[in-house]
């Protein structure tokens, strides 16, 4: 062989190609609990897909979590029938009533991990609690609901009112986002890199 | 063929000390490493290819600096994985193979040819098509070792690759890297697979115990572990 | 990767997929803005005249449309009341047709020809998006989804056989961990299999 004179990749790059493996991973952990349809709590049934996208952002940080989210969305937008129920297409993207809610988890993702990043390392109870209902929860609506009523032409407190429904399950989630990601965070430290801007 | 010098490399996260005092120069055509679990083996190994940088020493490859010319080394030294699982990165058994050359700036007719010559090599042809997670383990990792033979590496570094075999397949695998043209240094717990080798390392706590013709230090590997 | 593809060789199917993502495009907008029933009427007849052309098997295209009409049987009375029958009647209209031309579109078009055509789409932004970086994570995904479903399984499995039958958290914790561990170990054979030669 012969020597090359180009300088060459320094080991350090370890870290892009980590990253880029745990984003797979957990695009295909999000596609894996919506292949496993829904599981009844009570009367509500609960699709895992969502806990899913929670867990993206808060295990994973606001740049690898939706990163994560996004190329979930892109596999299922190219025809993949990755979202629970076995859908997918650009239908879904665009007309469906549902549609929001999709671009809803990508900012879902991104409040999670943004506000997460700053709960590291002790990652206490409540202010985790908060940030995964914000994240979770307000900022998935908040894209969710305007998309639902567009789609649906119904008025926005209509809209609102039919999906109090998926509240209590979707507070469910966030409790098990929160206690899982705690334990996760300390069985593997380092996952989400420290906002470079903290109080002295 | 490569020449892989060792010159007093140590490793150490934090104060825990993985490896230390390693002074090697491996250019036999077939090494065995054995040792316990957490002896450092993996760690040394992972070090030939750049996986693992040290924390003190430096490790040649032909003489170049792995920790300074990664990637010209990793095209001579391709490494096999103990779980073949996590080595397969694309959905195909045809398109995993692929992966290894399409990064290699090969036109799409050679790298379709090679590709179809490597599966027919390891008898994955029938499988090209097929998703690569139905395949059974032996087969991973075969494909394993297609999808690093076909870029015609130097060098085959294999941790533990016959682990998480059964029997028959962690002969078959062995058989095969007994048989490679191409250098093979082998880490292992299986001894019957370095047992026709032409140079067995034994390492413990993290350094070189024994190092010479199997006969002899598998020997003293074998007293090491009753000791 | 078959994914929600339909195979066959109507013209539905073999027309250019920037062509069919134009006219989707183009007709969604057009029954999104009229007001007039006789042009959704009659996009529902071209809409019903290609889903026969395609040929595609009914029972799958069903369950593409199925999901829109659950939610039309609790929209449509609220509309109706709200705003009119009519209304309520065109609102339900245009959102099937809409729904079933795409569904049309996504069952008649390959996964690896609508990949090309977002990479094509993406051709103006290739200083911000690296296309064949997607294209590879793509295909990873689609590689690590039956590796982290086997994590699940043999997490439950493990789960029974210790005769606990444990709670999400319990399962969610090892599941999440084992990922990652899997994900170190990809990260690692991708760098030493060249991903950033």
């Amino acid at each position: 062989m012969t020597d090359n004179v180009r300088s060459s990749t320094p080991t350090r790059r370890i870290l892009p190609a980590r990253d880029l493996a745990q984003i797979a991973i957990f695009a295909a952990l999000i596609a894996a609990l919506g292949l496993a349809g829904p599981l009844n709590i009570g009367p509500v049934p609960i699709t895992l897909q969502s806990l899913g996208v929670m867990f993206a952002g808060a295990i994973l940080g606001p740049r690898k979590g939706s990163l994560a989210v996004l190329l979930f969305l892109v596999l299922t937008a190219v025809g993949l029938p990755l979202l629970a129920g076995a859908r997918g297409g650009i239908g879904v993207f665009t007309v469906s009533p549902a549609a929001g809610y999709l671009y809803g988890w990508l900012l879902g993702a991104f409040v999670t991990g943004y506000l997460t990043a700053r709960l590291l390392p002790k990652y206490p109870f409540w202010p985790a609690l908060g940030a995964t209902v914000l994240g979770g929860i307000a900022a998935v609506y908040l894209v969710g609901i305007p998309v639902m009523a567009l789609n649906l032409g119904l008025p926005l407190w209509t809209t609102l009112g039919l999906n109090v429904a998926f509240i209590p399950g979707d507070l469910i989630k966030v409790v098990v986002t929160v206690l899982v990601a705690r334990q996760v965070h300390k069985a593997y430290p380092g996952l989400i890199a420290r906002p470079l801007k903290r109080r002295a | 063929m490569s020449n892989i010098r060792f010159e007093q490399v140590g490793q150490h996260f934090g104060d825990r000390s993985v490896l230390h005092d390693v002074n090697l120069n491996l250019t036999e055509h077939r090494i065995g490493i054995v040792g316990a679990n957490g002896s450092g083996k993996s760690t040394l190994v992972r070090m030939i290819n750049g996986l693992v940088t040290p924390s003190t020493g430096t490790v040649l490859v032909d003489g170049q600096n792995v920790a300074r010319h990664a990637r010209d080394v990793r095209r001579k030294v391709g490494f096999i994985f103990t779980n073949p699982d996590n080595q397969i990165v694309m959905p195909t058994v045809q398109e995993d193979v692929a992966f290894t050359l399409r990064r290699r700036g090969l036109s799409p007719a050679e790298v379709a040819e090679r590709t179809a010559a490597a599966l027919e090599q390891f008898g994955l042809s029938e499988h090209a098509e097929h998703p690569a997670h139905r395949l059974s383990g032996g087969q991973k990792q075969l494909l394993a070792l297609a999808a690093v033979l076909v870029a015609q590496p130097a060098t085959i570094v294999a941790d533990e690759p016959t682990t998480l075999l059964d029997a028959r397949n962690a002969r078959r695998i062995g058989d095969l890297l007994q048989t490679l043209p191409q250098q093979v240094i082998v880490v292992t717990h299986h001894l019957h697979l370095v047992e026709e080798f032409d140079r067995v390392i034994v390492i413990d706590e993290g350094t070189v115990v024994a190092d010479g013709a199997p006969a002899k230090t598998l020997a003293a590997y074998r007293t090491l572990l009753l000791a | 990767m078959i994914g929600l593809y339909s195979p066959g060789t109507s013209v539905v199917h073999r027309a250019p997929t920037l062509l069919k993502l134009f006219l989707l495009s183009l007709c969604v907008l057009l029954i999104g803005t009229s007001p007039d029933p006789l042009v959704i009427g009659g996009a529902a007849a071209s809409v019903g005249l290609l889903f026969l052309m395609a040929r595609v098997p009914v029972r799958a295209a069903a369950a593409q449309v199925a999901p829109i009409l659950l939610v039309l049987l609790v929209a449509v009375p609220i509309q109706g009341l709200l705003s009119g029958w009519t209304i309520a009647a065109l609102m339900a209209g245009r959102l099937i047709v809409a729904v079933a031309l795409a569904a049309l579109f996504t069952m008649t078009t390959t996964v690896t020809a609508v990949l090309e055509a977002f990479q094509t789409l993406l051709h103006p932004f290739r200083r911000f998006i690296d296309a064949d970086r997607v294209g590879l994570l793509v295909a990873l995904t689609i590689r690590c989804i039956p590796l982290v479903a086997d994590i699940v399984r043999e997490v439950i499995e493990a789960r029974t056989a210790r005769g606990t039958q444990g709670s999400l958290q319990s399962i969610a914790v090892p599941v999440v961990v084992r990922s990652l561990y899997a994900a170190d170990a990809l990260g690692e054979a991708l760098i030493a299999r060249g991903l950033d030669d």
